[in-house]
């Protein structure tokens, strides 16, 4: 394997780590409108308020290993998408004001504002992940000079707004399996019943986007074409989709959990197998798309940075770990929470 | 047209940098004391250490969430509105980020959540292990973004390839970029300004206790903890801050004689303490300056010469006027810390500074100096390192986003002005809170229950 693909799957694994971690807790924001009194509310912030930063640092990862690594998609990327990530930047920190800021104050003025923002926010980020990456896998206007040239509105393509729902329905999902492992009484029955559309939803939006995917003409969706890999992937996403349905209902929580992260895996596995050996096929030319290797920065960085990756990421996937241990089990409202 | 996308992004910049840095160097400081604060409680077992622990983790979590918040802004930015400079500079710049987010942000973030919320889920030993690593963390991040800044001042370990809008920086030497030669002054500089700014806010909140009349017992025993690192961190920013204008005035002269005012290169120059940069007319005008002391501290002898601005190129020079003024308003701050904490220190050996109304009061106003002082500083060299954002390397005007529309980044400009704005309200108004809630008297019993929401 060469320097540069190696540098692919760490993007890779940082990306499904995020999509993973973050995917539950942007899903209890989503889910947020279920809880109907304020201590089920205070029960859904409390089941990330320990966790969230720890999750969010993988986004960060990303986006500097982006840098480093691939610097001229990291600057087309970011100036080209510059209103959906200002809006996204938007989104995260009016999440993490709202975790921080509700329970600071007992008011209900207050806490129904925090509330609402800890919802929409949740809901805007997800959309904008989706949306980011239905544009990436179908080709992205990067022009001669290696730069992306676009409106906001050229971002709305039908596609793209299809894989913004998709997304959102993934973390719900994927949300719903994490609150059944922590929560109890009513609240858990509603979300245990939510769960199963949220699955069903799931699966239809997925096989509509994989069989879109097939008609772009974008680069990224000829690879998958290329490869052998679509019926493989269509096929796992119905297995997991079921596996997880019958571990829920089965009332096998931590199972289900475990299930619709390997979902989230698999969405993440379909994302970059597309992409690859891209990271930002251009839909003008494909002469000027963006790949691994035309993109990257110098082997040294590239040598010197793999170090720091090799060393860092187990350490950094061992204090995750830890840190889920620490908070495992229902949440416990006490006078430390929320 | 003075609002070009350069300028907007560079307003942009600025602005959420400065916001972003009202909250870390608190935090920094902090971890450092409730290290300090926790290692008492295992010690001595004293449940008021507990209790202080406790209490600053509070104070400590809602600037710490305001950190990570608008520190996500500056990782983007640098991609959004400084894609040429991304370009130019990313294979160099780019893995001091890397490292930072890889090595340092797990750390903090996921030991934080432990930190915070696992007072009843660890045993105290662990918890403390915790604490530890949040801080370790932080001062990890804290290196690396100061060398990544180092490396914009004083360039080194890398090599200039390609032609024309693809030349770049490429990394030659990672170590010789991490530790560029400002780097280990300046981090030291900025730690040290993260101390006093810990510690000026914990002797504000317990004068102000002590003022009122509550948590009396709380208050005289973490004053003097907080104090002692005030004491040792003001005076060590005097020894920082003296070796990193020794290193500026080696590598920035321009930047050097800028922050100075000094215009004409001379043999004995001056330390001005207050005055008005002319750059029309190239001189400093209504000057009050201690004679032959600048040429003293960089050469450390009687003569030398030390560069003045009219030796480069008009186009080469900094903003003098504001980098001048911002420069000695740090200066002035550092020095009356120095003093104030040396003030308090000497009254409370005497025993008489818990009932000295009129100190106890001055330090409520003397916990926004370093606030104050931080900015400067920041303000001080990134100003100074104008009109480049690589020194000598890469100008400003050449590392702006050509494909980003000036009119999306004065929409951007004005989201993020009135979001901060709001934010800030938010943040005095829970900070203002927790601190009148003042910490626990008693430490609560564990899983005590819960009354509407701590």
């Amino acid at each position: 394997m060469d320097l540069q693909t190696f540098w692919f799957c760490v993007l890779g694994l940082l990306l499904a780590g995020y999509a993973v971690l973050d995917g539950y807790d942007l899903g209890v924001g989503l889910l947020y409108p279920l809880a109907k009194d304020d201590t089920e509310r205070r029960v859904l912030m409390n089941s990330i308020a320990p966790l969230w930063d720890g999750n969010e640092v993988w986004l960060v990862a990303f986006g500097a290993s982006l840098f480093a690594a691939f610097p001229d998609v990291y600057a087309a990327v970011f100036s080209g998408f510059y209103i959906p990530f200002m809006l996204l930047l938007l989104a995260l920190i009016m999440r993490a004001s709202s975790m921080e800021f509700r329970g600071k104050h007992p008011s209900e003025t207050w806490r129904r504002f925090w509330d609402r923002s800890l919802f929409a926010s949740s809901l805007g980020a997800s959309v904008l992940y989706g949306v980011a990456a239905g544009n990436m896998i179908a080709g992205v206007p990067v022009d001669s000079e290696r730069y992306l040239v676009c409106g906001f509105f050229d971002l709305l393509g039908p596609f793209p707004l299809l894989t913004g729902l998709l997304t959102t329905c993934l973390f719900a999902m994927h949300g719903a399996c994490y609150l059944c492992l922590k929560t109890e009484g009513p609240l858990h029955h509603r979300i245990h019943a939510w769960r199963g559309k949220a699955l069903l939803a799931f699966l239809a939006l997925f096989l509509t986007v994989l069989v879109m995917m097939l008609s772009q003409d974008a680069s990224a969706a000829s690879h998958l074409r290329e490869r052998p890999f679509v019926g493989t992937f269509a096929a796992v996403g119905v297995l997991l989709t079921a596996s997880t349905f019958l571990a829920a209902r089965a009332g096998h929580h931590t199972r289900a959990l475990a299930s619709s992260s390997l979902i989230v895996l698999l969405c993440v596995g379909v994302f970059c197998g597309s992409l690859y050996p891209d990271l930002a096929p251009s839909s003008l030319d494909q002469a000027w798309s963006l790949d691994i290797w035309n993109s990257s920065s110098s082997p040294g960085t590239l040598r010197i940075m793999a170090v720091v990756a090799l060393l860092g990421l187990p350490l950094a996937g061992a204090y995750s770990a830890f840190m889920h241990l620490v908070f495992r089990g229902k949440v416990k409202l006490d006078e430390t929470s929320y | 047209m003075m609002l070009d996308a350069a300028f907007l992004s560079r307003l942009q910049f600025a602005m959420t940098i400065m916001f972003h840095y009202l909250f870390p160097p608190l935090t920094i400081g902090l971890a450092l004391l409730m290290v300090a604060m926790e290692w008492l409680h295992l010690r001595t077992g004293d449940k008021l250490y507990a209790s202080m622990t406790r209490f600053w983790a509070r104070i400590f979590a809602v600037n710490f969430a305001m950190g990570v918040a608008t520190g996500i802004t500056m990782e983007f930015q640098f991609g959004t509105n400084w894609a040429a400079y991304a370009r130019f500079v990313g294979d160099v710049f780019g893995p001091a980020l890397a490292a930072e987010g890889i090595l340092a942000f797990f750390l903090e973030s996921c030991f934080l959540g432990v930190l915070l919320f696992g007072w009843n889920r660890v045993p105290p030993r662990v918890h403390f292990l915790c604490t530890v690593m949040v801080a370790l963390g932080s001062v990890i991040s804290a290196f690396l973004i100061t060398a990544a800044n180092s490396w914009q001042q004083t360039p080194a370990g890398h090599v200039l390839v390609g032609t024309g809008p693809y030349m770049k920086a490429q990394m030659a030497d990672f170590f010789a970029m991490v530790f560029s030669p400002s780097s280990l002054s300046r981090f030291a500089h900025v730690l040290m300004g993260c101390c006093v700014q810990g510690s000026f806010v914990v002797m504000g909140v317990c004068s102000y206790y002590l003022l009122r009349g509550r948590h009396v017992d709380f208050a005289k025993k973490c004053f003097p903890l907080a104090l002692g690192l005030g004491l040792a961190s003001t005076t060590a920013m005097l020894i920082t801050g003296h070796r990193s204008a020794v290193v500026m005035a080696q590598y920035q002269p321009a930047k050097a004689a800028a922050l100075e005012g000094l215009y004409e290169s001379t043999d004995r120059a001056g330390l001005p303490l207050i005055g008005f940069p002319d750059s029309e007319a190239r001189t400093l005008r209504y000057k009050i300056e201690i004679p032959g002391l600048l040429t003293w501290l960089i050469h450390g002898s009687k003569g030398g010469r030390v560069q003045g601005l009219n030796e480069f190129p008009r186009e080469d020079w900094p903003p003098v006027f504001l980098a001048f003024q911002v420069y000695h308003a740090m200066l002035g701050l550092g020095t009356a810390f120095i003093c104030w904490t040396l003030l308090n220190g000497l009254l409370l050996w005497r025993g008489t500074l818990f009932s000295s109304k009129l100190v106890l009061m001055g330090n409520l106003a003397a916990a926004l100096g370093p606030y104050l002082a931080n900015q400067f500083g920041w303000a001080a060299a990134e100003l100074g390192r104008q009109p480049w954002t690589v020194y000598g390397v890469l100008r400003t005007q050449d590392s702006v986003s050509a494909v980003v529309p000036a009119s999306h980044v004065l929409g951007s400009l004005l989201l993020f002005g009135l979001l901060y704005l709001a934010l800030f309200c938010v943040w005095l108004f829970v900070m203002a809170d927790k601190i009148e809630h003042g910490p626990e008297d008693a430490p609560p019993e564990p899983l005590a229950a819960p009354a509407g929401g701590a």
